[in-house]
């Protein structure tokens, strides 16, 4: 093992995924260091939701090695995952909107089960709450009333409930709007200076350049770049997403040029 | 002075006490949060009207009655609430009711068998029946509605099978159980001690959650708040026990009723297992990706409803000292779930209480002890239940519109 794949949390080797005659992934790379957030960015079908299918255990991989924290692992249920510390937030959230926070913040996970300890759930939901600087006015409103960013906030909480090392967003700003996206953002930054690993899938460029260190490209299946932020434009990432060279977009851009070419 | 860890955000409006807990229940009922405010006010205007039309109403006798002629519907519709609490229904509860009546007569009368066996087999029976519908419900997916239908009739078949050509059994009256459903009351002075034991332990237990709070920097309601909720409750239920004791009292019955009323209310805010039921009800696949076992969940809650609608059987048997062929049959099915949704109990899932059950049954037995005094028939009864049952479900879905335009969800 190199002195860098030590400092490395989480490490992908040759990762790949066929569903029937379709390769989903194809020798995926990728690397994740404890307080650094890495985006993976990539057109639709690229495989970014099966690369978070098989980090979170809903799906394990036909092939590849994992490297958690310097030791090989098999990541073959939703468990396994959690037990190694890689916890998930997807992008449906998947909170009660009938129950308060504390509630769905241990949702299944409950102290004391069969006389529940609200005191200490509540005192430890606000610390929680408190460690990510979340602007819920109070903890014991139903799901329902929050805004998107608010849930959004909840969910993230709800999975460092467990002490996870890696975090899973997937698409945290989509339905968002300015403000809250603002505020997801910030959240993120927070869990990158707690020292956790963050993995966050996002289609939004802006959001991408805003809070990742490195962004990883996936086209059709495969690697296609890897990049630290501060020395790549957006247009570069872009290019990375659709192929640059062999797009729509160039397609039309080089049929143009070649027709202002004939012209005489 | 410190600000309590709950209370700093500087968005939250200060209420305190009292006013400020009254404040709340308007605010959250503006927002589709009703609770049980429509049944407590469609109770008091049932009350005044059958007051009005008949002065013997709310007499203590006819209370008495009416307490004792809620029990057993009553625990049935306790069931209701748990499988409406997930989402789903059970339509069979009448038929199972009458097969437990069945099902003890047999046992105790023809059997000669001890009563506690007896009534042991018809519970046991009704756990049989919850624990079948879930296991279909679970593993194929069939839909609550239809299972329970499939139920309503084949256990009404087996009822009129177990029964023969018999048709009707009666209980010796002087059996224990026939003696404790239809004669047992509890002793004036046990009564208020009750009372006082229900109050003290209300201010104790806030009392004790209340400190715990404040030891861990949370805020909590203060002593005299406390004491004075103790003081409503000892006011409200020792006039209500004392009105009772003008006649025949309290019925045990009815105590049992409210016991097991106490004990689903804790097990469903206090439990884990609650706590499932309503993430079931609220969102399934939420619930699952949290680690619940959605499966035993949805069979904890069969099992319970056709539990409960057992040992409602038993106390209806006792009561009337018989068991026949329309023994569950007729409005009682109807009845149980009807006073569930009274009561507010979504119909669409994960809202709700045991109260419920409570004031639900009491609704209803309201308007059919009403109707009755009133030397009106079955007819009216039926068409005054439904239009009440129409009401409460407008309500519901109406309350629900407004939660969701109020952000409630």
């Amino acid at each position: 093992m190199t002195a860098k794949n030590a400092e490395q949390a989480l490490s992908l080797r040759g990762i790949n995924k066929s569903f029937g005659a379709v390769a989903a992934l194809t020798d995926i790379e990728l690397d994740v260091a404890a307080g650094e957030v890495v985006a993976v960015v990539g057109d639709n079908g690229a495989g970014k939701s099966t690369l978070v299918k098989i980090l979170s255990g809903v799906h394990p991989a036909d092939s590849g090695t994992i490297t958690f924290a310097g030791r090989q692992v098999e990541i073959n249920s939703p468990k396994d995952a959690q037990k190694l510390g890689i916890a998930t937030v997807f992008q449906d959230l998947a909170l009660c909107e009938n129950l308060n926070v504390i509630e769905n913040l241990f949702l299944g996970h409950e102290l004391r089960p069969l006389r529940l300890d609200t005191v200490a759930m509540e005192t430890r939901s606000w610390e929680l709450l408190r460690q990510l600087s979340a602007k819920i006015p109070t903890v014991r409103v139903p799901i329902a009333s929050l805004s998107g960013g608010q849930r959004q906030t909840v969910a993230i909480a709800r999975s460092l409930l467990g002490d996870p090392k890696i975090i899973i967003l997937d698409e945290p700003t989509a339905a968002l709007g300015v403000a809250q996206t603002a505020e997801v953002l910030n959240l993120i930054e927070r869990l990158r200076e707690n020292g956790l690993g963050v993995i966050m899938i996002s289609h939004n460029m802006a959001d991408v350049k805003a809070v990742a260190d490195r962004v990883a490209v996936l086209r059709l299946g495969r690697n296609n770049g890897v990049f630290a932020v501060d020395e790549v434009t957006p247009e570069d990432i872009i290019a990375a997403i659709t192929g640059a060279t062999d797009n729509v977009v160039t397609q039309r851009a080089a049929k143009r040029q070649s027709k202002e070419g004939t012209r005489p | 002075m410190s600000v309590n860890t709950d209370l700093l955000d500087e968005r939250l409006q200060a209420r305190d006490g009292l006013r400020g807990a009254l404040a709340t229940v308007v605010d959250r009922a503006r927002q589709g949060e009703l609770g049980m405010i429509p049944v407590v006010v469609g109770l008091i205007i049932i009350w005044t009207v059958m007051q009005v039309l008949n002065p013997v109403f709310l007499s203590s006798a006819n209370l008495v009655n009416l307490t004792m002629e809620s029990a057993a519907v009553g625990i049935m519709a306790l069931g209701i609430v748990c499988v409406l609490l997930v989402g789903e229904i059970d339509l069979s509860v009448g038929s199972v009711s009458g097969l437990s009546a069945a099902l003890l007569a047999v046992l105790f009368v023809d059997q000669g068998l001890p009563a506690a066996v007896a009534v042991l087999g018809a519970i046991a029976m009704g756990v049989g029946v919850g624990w079948v519908y879930a296991q279909v419900f679970n593993r194929f997916g069939v839909p609550s509605f239809v299972i329970s239908m499939g139920g309503l009739l084949g256990l009404l078949g087996l009822q009129l099978y177990v029964l023969g050509t018999k048709g009707s059994i009666n209980l010796p009256f002087d059996s224990g159980i026939v003696h404790f459903a239809q004669l047992a009351f509890v002793p004036e002075w046990l009564s208020y001690v009750l009372v006082a034991v229900a109050a003290l332990w209300l201010f104790a237990s806030g009392f004790l959650h209340a400190r715990a709070r404040t030891a861990a920097g949370l805020s909590a309601s203060g002593a005299g708040f406390l004491a004075a909720r103790s003081v409503a409750l000892l006011v409200v239920l020792g006039g209500a026990v004392w009105y009772l004791n003008q006649a025949r009292g309290v019925g045990w019955m009815f105590v049992l009723f409210l016991v097991l009323v106490l004990v689903m209310n804790y097990l469903l805010t206090r439990t884990k297992w609650g706590k499932s039921v309503y993430a079931v009800g609220g969102n399934v696949e939420a619930a699952r990706r949290a680690g619940i076992n959605v499966r035993r969940v949805y069979t904890s809650v069969f099992v319970a409803c056709s539990t409960f609608a057992a040992v409602g059987g038993i106390l209806m048997a006792s009561r009337l000292a018989a068991a026949n062929q329309s023994s569950g049959t007729g409005d009682i099915n109807l009845n149980a779930i009807a006073a569930a949704v009274i009561g507010g109990v979504s119909l669409f899932g994960g809202r709700g209480s045991a109260w419920g059950a409570l004031l639900g049954i009491i609704v209803i037995q309201s308007i059919s002890s009403g109707l009755t005094l009133l030397s009106l028939d079955s007819s009216i009864r039926f068409m005054v239940t439904g239009l009440v049952l129409l009401l409460a479900v407008i309500i519901d879905s109406a309350a629900r519109k407004s939660r969701t335009s109020a952000g409630r969800g």
